[in-house]
C-alpha cells in the first residue's frame, strides 16, 4: 500500500506541475457546456425532452469529458516513463507491478476530484441544482471518479502497449468519437436517425451519461444509476486488466 | 553458485526480426573489479547490461550476478546491484530531493533513515544546491549524477554504468570519473561500465572487454591488450600535400599501413620503434622534407582495429577531452 501511495504521490505532484494537462481538462469542457447551453437550448422545445434548461442537460457532458482528459493525462504519464527509461529505473527497485498501476491510476483520481469539484460548483452556480440534493452531489462525484479510473485505465494500457506518446495521442480523438456518438447532446428516445440511435444505445458512454443526468434532473434513479457505474466499473474492470497485462509485457523483468 | 561478481555463460540476446545482438558471451569480473565493456554503438553493450540487470531475459546461455542467477532469481540479483542505464532516467517534473526520496522510499527505507541517506548522497554527488530544483532544469551532468545517486541508495555491491559519460562536458567527465574510482577503491563496489570512449577504458578500468557484432573480442588489462599489439605506429605528414603519395611509398617499405590523419601517411612498425631513425634516413634521402612526424604507442583502438579490421574511433562519437 505505500508503494502504491509513493506513487500515487508523484503522479499528483508531476500532473499538478504540468499546467498544460490541467487547465485544458478544465477549460474545455466547460467550454463546451457553454457553448452547448447556449447553442442547443431549442432542443428543449422537443416533446419529450426531459427538461427546460438544456445547461441541466449538458452538465452532464463536462464530466464525461473531463475523464476523458484523465486517459490523456495516464497515457501520456506512462508514456514518459516508458521513453524516458523511469520505468526501467522503477523495474530495478522491488516495486510490485501492480502498485506502479494503482499508483498512477490514484493520481488520476486526484485530477478527476478537482476536475469533478469544479464541474460540480460550476453546475451548482450556474443551473438549478441537483435534483437528488447533497446525497446525489456526491454520487456524481463518486461516479466522475470511476468513469475518470475507466478512462485513465484505458489511457494507460494504450502507452504501455505502444510505448510512446504519440500512441496516445493518436487515441485520443477516439475518446471523443465515443463521447459524440453517445446521447450527449440528445435523450436517445429522440435521435431519429436510426443508425445513430443503435449506436448510442449501445455506445456504454450513453449510460455514464444518463447516470448523471438521472442525478442532475430526475432526482434517484436507480436504474440509471446502476447503468452508468456499471459500464463505467465494467470499462474500468476490463482496461485496467489489460493494462496489467501490457505492463507484464513492457516491465519484463525476469 | 559463483563466487564471481558477474559472470556469464554462452548469453545469447536475440531480437524477433534483427540479428543476434548478444552472441554466446562469456565473461568473468570479480569483486571489486571495474570491468570497461567496450565497443561501437550496436556492439551490444547495453543488451548485455539489461540481462544481466534482470530487465531483459537471454534467449539462452546463463548469467550470474552477485552469484544468484540472472533468470531463476531476479529479485536477489535486483537487491545487490545499482544501474545507471544510457539515458538518465529522469522525470523533469520532480526535483533532485523528491527523487533520491522516492528511490530510498521504494527500497524501503522511511523517515529519518530515508532523509540521511538522500542527504549523504547529494553531497556526494554535489547536487546539495540544486537539490530542491526540478531535475528538467538540470544540465547533462547534474542529471547523470543524480542518476549515479539514486543507483547508490541501498548500497548495491555491484554498479553496472551504462554509457555514463555519453555527450557530457570534459569537466562533468572528469567528476564522474573521480566519483567511479571513488566507490571502486574506497568501497570496494564492483563496477561494469560500458562505453564506446577509448579513454574512458583506458582510465578506470581495471580489464577490459571489446566487444563487436555480439562477440568479445578480446579481453585483458588495457596494458596487456596494447602489449598484445606491441609495435608502434609512425604518422608522417609532408610539408607538401603532392608529396603525400611519395610519402606512403617511403613508409610502407616498414610495415603495413593504419588509418592515421588524411593529410598524413601511417604504418605499424614491423621492427618496433628502433626502427624510427630509419624511416627518417628514408625520407631524408627521398628528399621529403616534413611537416610533423609522431610515434604512437599502441592504443586500445589498435585493439579494436587489429581484432575486428575496423576502427573504433571512426564509429564512435567524438569524445570530449578529459579537462
Amino acid at each position: 500500500m505505500n508503494e502504491v501511495l509513493l506513487l500515487a504521490r508523484r503522479s499528483v505532484v508531476r500532473t499538478l506541475r504540468q499546467p498544460a494537462m490541467i487547465v485544458p481538462a478544465l477549460v474545455f469542457p466547460l467550454l463546451l457546456l457553454s457553448i452547448n447551453s447556449s447553442g442547443l437550448e431549442s432542443a428543449t422545445h422537443l416533446p419529450g425532452f426531459p427538461t427546460d434548461s438544456y445547461f441541466q442537460f449538458a452538465l452532464a457532458i463536462a464530466f464525461v469529458q473531463g475523464a476523458l482528459f484523465s486517459a490523456n493525462s495516464a497515457g501520456t504519464n506512462v508514456a514518459s516513463d516508458i521513453e524516458s527509461g523511469f520505468l526501467n529505473r522503477l523495474s530495478l527497485t522491488p516495486l510490485r507491478r501492480v502498485s506502479l498501476i494503482l499508483g498512477q491510476l490514484t493520481g488520476i483520481l486526484a485530477l478527476g476530484l478537482i476536475q469533478a469539484l469544479t464541474f460540480l460548483g460550476v453546475g451548482l452556480a450556474f443551473g438549478e441544482g441537483i435534483a437528488a440534493g447533497v446525497g446525489g452531489a456526491v454520487v456524481i462525484v463518486l461516479l466522475s471518479l470511476t468513469i475518470s479510473l475507466a478512462f485513465g485505465s484505458i489511457g494507460a494500457f494504450v502507452a504501455l502497449r505502444a510505448g510512446n506518446g504519440e500512441a496516445v495521442q493518436g487515441v485520443f480523438p477516439l475518446f471523443f468519437a465515443a463521447l459524440f456518438l453517445s446521447s450527449m447532446t440528445l435523450p436517445r428516445d429522440l435521435i431519429e436517425i436510426e443508425w445513430f440511435q443503435t449506436v448510442a444505445t449501445w455506445n456504454p458512454v450513453s449510460y455514464m451519461l444518463e447516470g448523471f443526468r438521472s442525478l442532475v434532473i430526475e432526482g434517484w434513479n436507480a436504474e440509471a444509476l446502476a447503468l452508468g457505474f456499471g459500464c463505467a466499473a465494467g470499462v474500468a474492470v476490463i482496461a485496467m486488466a489489460a493494462a496489467s497485462s501490457a505492463l507484464r509485457t513492457r516491465m519484463v523483468r525476469t | 553458485m559463483s563466487n564471481a561478481a558477474i559472470e556469464t555463460s554462452g548469453l545469447v540476446r536475440e531480437f524477433k526480426k534483427g540479428p543476434r545482438a548478444v552472441d554466446g558471451i562469456d565473461l568473468r569480473v570479480e569483486p571489486g573489479e571495474v570491468y570497461g565493456f567496450l565497443g561501437p554503438n550496436g556492439a551490444g553493450k547495453s543488451t548485455t547490461v539489461h540481462m544481466l540487470t534482470t530487465l531483459l531475459p537471454p534467449t539462452a546461455g546463463r548469467a550470474w550476478v552477485a552469484g544468484h542467477d540472472v533468470v531463476e532469481d531476479g529479485p536477489a540479483v535486483r537487491s545487490a546491484i545499482g544501474a545507471a542505464l544510457q539515458e538518465a532516467a529522469l522525470d523533469p517534473y520532480l526535483t533532485g530531493r523528491e527523487h533520491m526520496r522516492l528511490q530510498t522510499a521504494l527500497h524501503g527505507m522511511t523517515g529519518k533513515e530515508s532523509r540521511e541517506r538522500t542527504d549523504v548522497l547529494l553531497e556526494r554527488v554535489g547536487l546539495v544546491q540544486a537539490a530542491d530544483r526540478r531535475v528538467g532544469g538540470y544540465s547533462g551532468g547534474m542529471k547523470r549524477r543524480l542518476d549515479l545517486a539514486l543507483a547508490l541508495v541501498h548500497r548495491p555491491r555491484i554498479l553496472f554504468l551504462d554509457e555514463p559519460t555519453t555527450g557530457l562536458d570534459p569537466q562533468s567527465r572528469s567528476a564522474l570519473w573521480e566519483e567511479v574510482q571513488r566507490l571502486a577503491s574506497d568501497r570496494g563496489v564492483t563496477v561494469f561500465l560500458t562505453t564506446q570512449y577509448l579513454e574512458e577504458a583506458d582510465v578506470l578500468a581495471d580489464r577490459v572487454g571489446i566487444i563487436d557484432r555480439g562477440h568479445i573480442v578480446a579481453e585483458g588489462t588495457p596494458e596487456a591488450l596494447k602489449d598484445e599489439i606491441g609495435r608502434p605506429s609512425v604518422e608522417v605528414i609532408p610539408a607538401l600535400a603532392e608529396d603525400l603519395p611519395h610519402t606512403r611509398q617511403v613508409l610502407s617499405r616498414f610495415g603495413e599501413s593504419v588509418t592515421g590523419s588524411p593529410k598524413g601517411a601511417s604504418v605499424r612498425l614491423a621492427g618496433g620503434d628502433a626502427q624510427l631513425a630509419e624511416v627518417v634516413r628514408a625520407l631524408d634521402s627521398e628528399d621529403l622534407q616534413i611537416q610533423e612526424l609522431q610515434l604512437h604507442a599502441p592504443t586500445l583502438d589498435d585493439v579494436f582495429l587489429a581484432k575486428t579490421g575496423r576502427s573504433l574511433e571512426g564509429e564512435a562519437e567524438p569524445a570530449p577531452a578529459a579537462a
